[in-house]
């Protein structure tokens, strides 16, 4: 009984070590997974903000981007390998008989390709719908059932800005994006035919570039960046009028945080193994009180001092391996609590199972050195008349 | 057999220092010698240094200054990790409690001492040794029985199968007889002049007369000295004892 509540420290401590950072590993793939589904080594060029009187009216505002800007990129910046310009705005999408406000999305053909997106069913539009700006779009899953309900979409007809669009694709369900907007409320139609149809604008809201490896990034980067503001003719000093989103410098930045949370929980957890480490140790001094006859005995009977320390270390060792192990399988059990709970699967990692067990027997050890060796010193005769 | 005594203790002398400068002196320069076979009871009022003696004896103190030399091996100059292997080897103890542990069994407490001998002995001699030894003093059905669903008699009888297990030199006997009624007293005597039969040296400390008088020898003590050394001679013989005590208490009953 008195053993088991000893125990408890340490099951608790060995418990909550794994369980947060299961829950912190867990988290950070679900981050993880969230940046990748961006796209596979993205960079984002997009247009910078306008300033008017010291008012800075937000990213892709100014007009800045050009075409031939996304063209120059994907031409002199070696690491690029798919290149897509993007214009984007805002309409009132009209079919069969309901309406909805959405995401129009000028695109290339490669930006399915580039964000990492599949088509559930139809196809993608191509470069002669580009060239020729045509009335096609890929529909984004919500926008699809904000529109036609559980209706086929593919082959009927969405009005945008009064003019009919033929739906030729509907694309997979994404999920929410980094910003928490719903990346599937969109229709996904070729840049052009936004340029010259609905807005009529000259200029890009941003250019999608992938790039060949994740540890090209910077360098694509760089050129990109003295690449425009070569072409934008911007003197030394001068600030840029674009801003490059970086898919690695967020993911980089995201891990880092994830990582301090789980430290952070796992050192939370950490704090409660010493507390357990704490309470072995008391229970030991007691234990080591309470059967100091029995000590007598063992030295009298020609145990050696080493014997004594063995014994009482093992004792210590048992409690907190015991606990140990009973902590792994309530850390794995609130685990899958959690999971249950929240909308991501925590992982268990045998690393952490491992450093738990390792770290319970060292407090075992640390903990019950003082009391072993406080027994092992014991004098016999005392100890034999102790009642 | 042997030309030397067991025990040879010259000028021993055992000073306590108690709460600041007061020295006690518990035993003031004896000297005894105990040859082998011999069953030797010490004697003497509380105070007059025979505990003090006896846990010299048993190796589980050190003399202050003096030599004692056991089975040819001066003890005084060892350290505690050759003292413990001393009593291991040379010593048995028993003891006026008992001192089982009480959470084993009684097999478990007859091996304790071979557990912890040096080199080791495995695990199925060590039980084959231990079972001997209980049967020795006619326990051999006991065997897993703990301490406390046995009787008085019989937790000292393991006690004397535990001290007789790793055949030693010396069995140390303190008060062996102070927890038990008469009879018993008398029986657990007869054990252990039976043991002195076969050979055994016996150093017992008990303040009863009628119990020394099972002894061969009489060592008496009074504050700190050695004042009166003797042979027994019309020692008790325990048989004997036991069968008029029957008689006794036969009569009693008739009566």
């Amino acid at each position: 009984m008195r053993s088991g509540l000893t125990a408890l420290g340490i099951i608790i401590g060995v418990a909550s070590v794994v369980a947060m950072v299961a829950v912190g590993n867990g988290a950070q793939n679900r981050i993880e997974s969230e940046v990748a589904s961006l796209g596979q080594n993205l960079l984002s060029i997009f247009a910078g903000s306008r300033r008017t009187g010291g008012v800075s009216s937000g990213i892709g505002s100014a007009s800045a981007l050009t075409l031939a800007d996304a063209e120059a990129v994907a031409r002199e910046v070696t690491d690029v390998i798919q290149m897509s310009p993007e214009a984007t705005t805002t309409a009132q999408a009209i079919a069969n008989g309901r309406n909805t406000s959405t995401t129009i999305a000028g695109e290339s053909p490669g930006y399915l390709k580039i964000r990492d997106w599949k088509l559930a069913s139809g196809s993608m539009f191509d470069d002669k719908d580009v060239r020729s700006a045509s009335k096609v779009a890929v529909i984004g899953s919500k926008t699809a059932t904000d529109l036609f309900g559980p209706m086929n979409p593919i082959g009927q007809i969405v009005r945008v800005s009064n003019i009919p669009f033929v739906i030729i694709g509907l694309l997979e369900s994404k999920g929410a994006g980094m910003g928490g907007q719903n990346q599937d409320d969109r229709i996904v139609v070729p840049y052009t035919t936004v340029m010259k149809r609905i807005t009529g604008e000259k200029y890009l809201r941003c250019i999608n570039v992938q790039i060949s490896s994740s540890k090209r990034m910077d360098a694509a980067q760089e050129q990109i960046t003295s690449l425009l503001r070569q072409r934008h003719r911007l003197s030394e000093g001068k600030d840029n009028d674009f801003n490059i989103f970086n898919q690695k410098e967020i993911a980089d930045t995201v891990n880092n945080i994830s990582k301090v949370i789980t430290l952070l929980l796992g050192s939370i957890g950490g704090i409660s193994l010493l507390v357990g480490g704490i309470g072995i140790m008391n229970i030991m001094l007691v234990s080591v009180t309470e059967r100091t006859r029995e000590i007598g005995i063992r030295i009298a009977v020609g145990a050696q001092p080493g014997d004594i320390r063995l014994q009482f270390l093992i004792e210590a060792i048992t409690l907190s391996l015991l606990g140990g192990g009973i902590g792994v399988l309530a850390g794995i059990g609130a685990s899958r609590i959690v999971g249950m709970v929240a909308d991501f699967k925590p992982i268990v990692s045998t690393g952490s199972i491992i450093l738990a067990f390792g770290v319970s027997t060292a407090i075992g050890v640390f903990f019950g050195f003082y009391p072993a060796t406080k027994a092992a010193k014991l004098d016999p005769i005392d100890a034999l008349r102790y009642e | 057999m042997h030309n030397t005594p067991v025990i040879q203790i010259k000028n021993l002398v055992k000073t306590y220092q108690t709460g600041g400068d007061i020295e006690v002196k518990a035993v003031r320069g004896i000297n005894l010698d105990i040859q082998y076979g011999e069953f030797v009871a010490i004697m003497g009022a509380s105070g007059s240094g025979k505990s003090t003696l006896m846990n010299m004896l048993g190796c589980l103190d050190q003399p202050t200054s003096g030599s004692f030399l056991l089975d040819g091996v001066d003890v005084a100059g060892l350290n505690r990790k050759q003292l413990a292997k001393v009593r291991n080897k040379k010593l048995g103890f028993v003891f006026q409690g008992f001192n089982l542990l009480s959470r084993t069994s009684a097999l478990e407490n007859v091996e304790l001492p071979i557990f912890y001998s040096q080199p080791l002995v495995s695990l199925g001699e060590q039980r084959r040794r231990a079972v001997e030894a209980l049967e020795k003093v006619g326990l051999g059905k006991r065997l897993g029985h703990h301490p406390n669903q046995l009787s008085g008699g019989q937790q000292q009888r393991i006690a004397i199968a535990r001290a007789l297990v790793n055949k030693p030199e010396v069995v140390l006997a303190d008060e062996p007889t102070g927890n038990l009624d008469t009879r018993t007293s008398i029986e657990i005597m007869g054990f252990f002049q039976e043991l002195n039969n076969s050979g055994i040296t016996i150093v017992m400390v008990t303040h009863e007369l009628d119990i020394a008088g099972y002894c061969k020898r009489i060592v008496v003590m009074r504050d700190g000295q050695i004042i009166s050394d003797t042979i027994n001679e019309n020692r008790h013989i325990a048989s004997q004892e036991l069968a008029a005590l029957d008689q006794a208490e036969h009569k009693a009953k008739l009566a």
